[in-house]
């Protein structure tokens, strides 16, 4: 008696298991057909992606997409045959090899060279002013600033 | 008739310019008044001239008088008279002619404005050269290609009317907060110019322009916003920025002129940076002359683009008078422009815009470099490829966030000198506290990295703000005795700047929670349901009862009836649906939501079957999008805050002194 | 004498965005010509018969992607295509057309007044539609008997156009 009632709780377990796992999968399956869409471009509209889209096109787009990540295709088996019927211009975003590492790269380049430039005026323009003013406790000066602050208008 | 006399009005109207502007370079330099006293009643007489034209066209608008192309193209008889004169700014030529009306308006008050004081202004003989010749360039390019007032013939018995998704009152707001920031930011340019060319670099002409920026600014922070909330209300994709080219456009200047604005403080108070400002308002005209000329050429595929012919030759080879202009006027001064620097000290509120400005002409360089990047690998490499969302999103959340931290910090470091002990002290306060909220908010089930960096950083500036805010007015109050809410009053008029920026400071930090919130804790589903069928999102459930079409005036309406519910609660009726007009291909959504300051639910009609069985549903649930909205609101009125004017303010003050020392014993 | 040069860095931005004159931003180069044509399966309208590419080895293929909603090109092309097919048809030539997002009731209206005699079928889901990378109607592909996409064309045909491929696409055989 004993082992019937533990084979029945068992398999309902495993029943409710697979249920929630399916029903998790399902949503996890939706995120990700979710996440390749939105890399994708949609081919008839103005820069939305194939996610965002509200288009036929796009909404069958995403049903490929679904398709192939169903078959277990992954992100980037799914975005060359993309390339391979639409071309580089379907990804939304360059992908980073050649010449689109300049666009990848320029950016933050420019901030590491502005950002030293700002470094070095600023380190040569303090150093012109190299006389020490009189030491005042900084609380001190904290405070008298803030009320002259509030003083003035 | 109209078509005749808009058009000679032109013609005229370009002559009158032409005459302003060799008439202020004849009286410029010796100072002659004959020749200042006609260049300025020319200015007076441009602007009434086109006011005449813009008269003109409304008025043809409004009695629907086809016999102009313009008319019939933007407009129909059964338009709402709002969209019909709406329908001025609705295409390609009617919007360069109120650009440059407000060109033609903004020249008129700077040439009022600077004969009211009696001194001689050696700037404005060639600020309002500069502010002629930019009108003179626009009244060409219609008088020459692009004609709103070419006939049509034979009459058509009803216009084309404007593009559907142009017939809302939001087309009355977006274009012209617009354009008002656009055409602001000449002024400042026209002066920069002005000071290039008479060679006069000090700080003078950042004085007289500062007002002209800051609304200049603000109009175009308004316009941005704007557009993005009308996106989101109407285009039925649930998002509010697409990092479209147009919408870079209007960006970028955006990003420059905030650069600017916060560097001008540095020159005003130190004198330093000359070159770097002169640079940085050119850029922001180039810019806006750039994001014209993106928007009506063509050259890249975009929502806004309305381009056509001969104009975007036009507008290229404007910009590239106007580079050319400006770089070889610095190149001109370079000798002058020498700037002496001086800092106390690398830890100073210098060094931390000198950062600011960094970061914002880096994300500017970001956004530009993405934008024309497939043109030019298209030049280069011969693909064509796409820089979209993805990548915009990636490179400039970080630069972004940086940006977020700088704008806690600036503020607590002091002009000059100031020791990092100082800083320590101030930073430690909001930094605990931005902590606590940090921990407080990961208990609430917050667990996004970039969420809670985003808001940590947030949580960060509210900190500095908040803190500067009480300790000032505590302060103040155990001064004067006066209650919490007059002293804090007070201090805002007294501080207009400080505490405008600051405010607005806060604003931009409750947009970039909405944004932060909104994009990382959305929820999204889509679903196709039969009658009585139900998807759930969240809390909500959202059931398909019917689906019906109505005949419009001007379209056909299919819509959705949805039963809303939270939480098992019915909370009342959503209908998406979808609009189909007789002259255009594709629909357009017609978006049902329900706005809330805690979330947004919002719903969309994707597609249906034809005999209303069943109907295709995308359901989104955008926590906190209402705050980027309210984020506007709050920076407008730090804006507000931050310039009002001088006197009424004075007054204000003075009598609240006058009740502060009647109430305290003295 | 280097001040001159500064002015000069205006001159490579301008240089772009005047190629850009060039350009048409809405033109999608297609990556699958000189490439196999993909195989597809479908069920033409008029028979119920199978369609598809691999019964078809040996001939000249030209595959029209169009729609009863594509105002107007589709309408201007569907003489041509019927006329072409009349001509081409016993020189070793094959015409396929194929409908994307439309339904049968519109499709066999659209047929019927143009009175096509090659096979139609309709495209369900878009997958074929997709695989052969099209994004508007109407689209042509001209496939030589080796079964190679020679050229596509976006857009209404032309008798010229046609001619020239059918030679191409026959200069296997």
């Amino acid at each position: 008696m004993r082992q019937r009632l533990v084979l029945g709780m068992t398999f309902a377990s495993v029943l409710v298991l697979s249920a929630i796992a399916y029903a998790a999968n399902q949503q996890a399956l939706e995120d990700r057909v979710r996440d390749i869409a939105s890399d994708l471009r949609c081919v008839v509209c103005q820069n939305l992606s194939v996610a965002d889209s509200p288009s036929d096109l796009a909404k069958e787009m995403r049903n490929r997409v679904r398709e192939m990540v169903e078959q277990g295709k992954s992100r980037e088996e799914i975005q060359a045959y993309f390339v391979s019927r639409y071309g580089e211009f379907v990804l939304l975003s360059p992908p980073k090899r050649g010449f689109n590492l300049l666009v990848w790269g320029l950016p933050f380049v420019a901030i590491l060279v502005g950002g030293g430039a700002v470094f070095l005026i600023v380190r040569r323009w303090s150093a012109a002013r190299p006389g020490e003013q009189a030491r005042v406790d900084p609380a001190y000066a904290e405070r008298v600033r803030r009320e002259l602050q509030d003083r003035t208008p | 008739m109209i078509a005749t006399l808009g058009h000679f009005i032109l013609f005229l109207a370009l002559g009158v310019s032409l005459y302003a502007i060799m008439a202020s370079i004849a009286g410029a330099s010796p100072c002659r008044p004959e020749w200042l006293a006609s260049s300025r009643n020319a200015v007076l007489v441009l602007f009434c001239l086109v006011t005449v034209a813009i008269f003109l066209l409304e008025y043809a608008l409004i009695t629907s008088d086809f016999s102009l192309r313009y008319v019939a193209n933007n407009s129909t008889r059964a338009s709402q008279v709002q969209f019909k004169i709406a329908g001025l700014w609705g295409s390609l030529e009617g919007s360069i002619l109120l650009w440059t009306w407000l060109q033609s308006l903004f020249s008129a008050l700077v040439v009022a404005r600077g004969s009211a004081s009696d001194r001689h202004d050696p700037f404005l003989p060639y600020a309002t050269a500069v502010l002629q010749a930019i009108a003179a360039f626009f009244l060409l390019v219609m008088t020459f290609a692009v004609n709103p007032f070419a006939p049509l013939f034979p009459v058509p018995p009803d216009g084309r009317g404007l593009n559907p998704l142009l017939e809302v009152t939001d087309m009355l707001v977006h274009p012209l907060l617009l354009y008002l920031g656009y055409v602001g930011f000449s002024v400042p340019f026209a002066f920069a110019m002005a000071a290039l060319i008479t060679g006069r670099l000090s700080e003078e002409w950042l004085r007289l322009t500062r007002r002209w920026t800051i609304v200049a600014w603000l109009f175009l922070t308004g316009g941005i916003f704007y557009g993005g909330w009308w996106s989101y209300r109407t285009l039925g994709w649930g998002g509010y920025w697409a990092w479209d080219p147009v919408e870079n456009a209007s960006f970028m200047p955006w990003l420059i002129g905030t650069a600017f604005l916060h560097s001008v403080m540095i020159q005003e108070r130190k004198r330093m940076l000359k070159v770097w400002n002169l640079m940085l308002v050119t850029l922001t005209f180039s810019l806006v002359i750039f994001g014209t000329f993106l928007t009506r050429s063509g050259i890249l595929s975009s929502v806004h683009a309305f381009a056509d012919g001969p104009v975007g030759i036009l507008f290229l080879t404007f910009l590239g008078l106007v580079l050319f202009s400006i770089l070889g006027l610095l190149a001109y001064r370079a000798d002058r422009l020498k700037g002496h620097g001086e800092l106390d000290s690398v830890v100073s509120r210098e060094s931390a815009f000198l950062l600011n400005n960094v970061l914002l002409v880096g994300i500017c360089f970001t956004v530009f470099l993405g934008t024309i990047f497939p043109l030019l690998s298209e030049a280069i490499r011969g693909a064509k490829i796409s820089v979209g969302m993805p990548y915009f999103n990636r490179v400039i959340v970080p630069l972004g966030l940086a940006l977020l931290i700088l704008m806690g910090v600036g503020p607590l470091i002091a002009w000059g000198r100031a020791s990092l002990h100082n800083l320590e002290r101030n930073f430690l306060r909001p930094a605990v506290f931005a902590l606590a909220v940090t921990v407080v908010l990961f208990a609430l089930g917050i667990h996004s990295l970039e969420g809670l960096t985003a808001l940590c950083c947030a949580a960060f500036v509210i900190g500095t703000v908040g803190w500067e805010f009480f300790v000032s007015t505590r302060t103040r109050m155990a001064m004067t005795g006066e209650g919490a809410l007059p002293a804090f009053l007070t201090l805002l008029l007294r501080s207009r700047r400080r505490y405008g920026g600051l405010i607005v400071h806060l604003g931009v930090v409750v947009a970039v929670i909405g944004i932060a919130m909104s994009s990382v804790y959305k929820l999204e589903t889509e679903a196709t349901l039969k009658a009585d069928e139900q998807l759930t999102i969240g809390p909500y459930t959202v059931q398909f009862k019917a689906l019906r079409a109505a005949e419009q005036p001007t379209h056909i309406l299919v819509w959705a009836a949805l039963d809303v519910s939270k939480n098992g609660k019915p909370i009342g009726e959503l209908r998406p649906g979808e609009r189909f007009y007789p002259n255009q291909q594709t629909p357009f959504a017609s978006v049902a939501a329900r706005y809330g300051f805690r979330e947004d639910l919002y719903t969309i009609l994707s597609s249906f079957e034809r005999d209303g069985s069943s109907a295709t549903i995308k359901v989104m649930v955008n926590p906190l999008m209402a705050w980027i909205w309210l984020g506007g609101l709050v920076i407008l009125l730090g804006v507000i805050v931050a310039v009002l004017p001088e006197r009424r303010l004075a007054l204000l003050a003075a009598r609240r002194g006058a009740q502060a020392s009647e109430r305290s014993p003295a | 004498m280097k001040r001159i040069l500064i002015p000069l860095a205006a001159v490579p931005i301008l240089l772009l965005l005047a190629y850009g004159f060039w350009t048409d931003p809405r033109a999608i180069p297609s990556p699958l010509v000189q490439k196999p044509a993909p195989e597809f399966r479908l069920t033409s309208i008029e028979a119920g018969a199978p369609f598809a590419l691999a019964d078809l080895k040996g001939k000249g293929i030209i595959l029209n992607f169009w729609a009863s909603w594509c105002y107007p090109a589709c309408y201007e092309e569907a003489p041509l295509l019927e006329a072409s097919w009349q001509k081409y048809k016993d020189r070793g030539v094959q015409i396929l057309g194929i409908v994307i997002q439309d339904n049968e009731a519109n499709a066999k209206e659209f047929m019927q007044r143009f009175n096509f005699s090659f096979p139609n079928a309709l495209d369900p889901g878009s997958k074929v539609s997709i695989d052969y990378g099209v994004y508007g109607v109407p689209e042509t592909f001209f496939i030589d008997t080796q079964g190679r996409i020679v050229y596509k064309h976006v857009g209404a045909l032309t008798p010229a156009l046609i001619d020239q491929q059918v030679q191409t696409i026959l200069k296997g055989s």
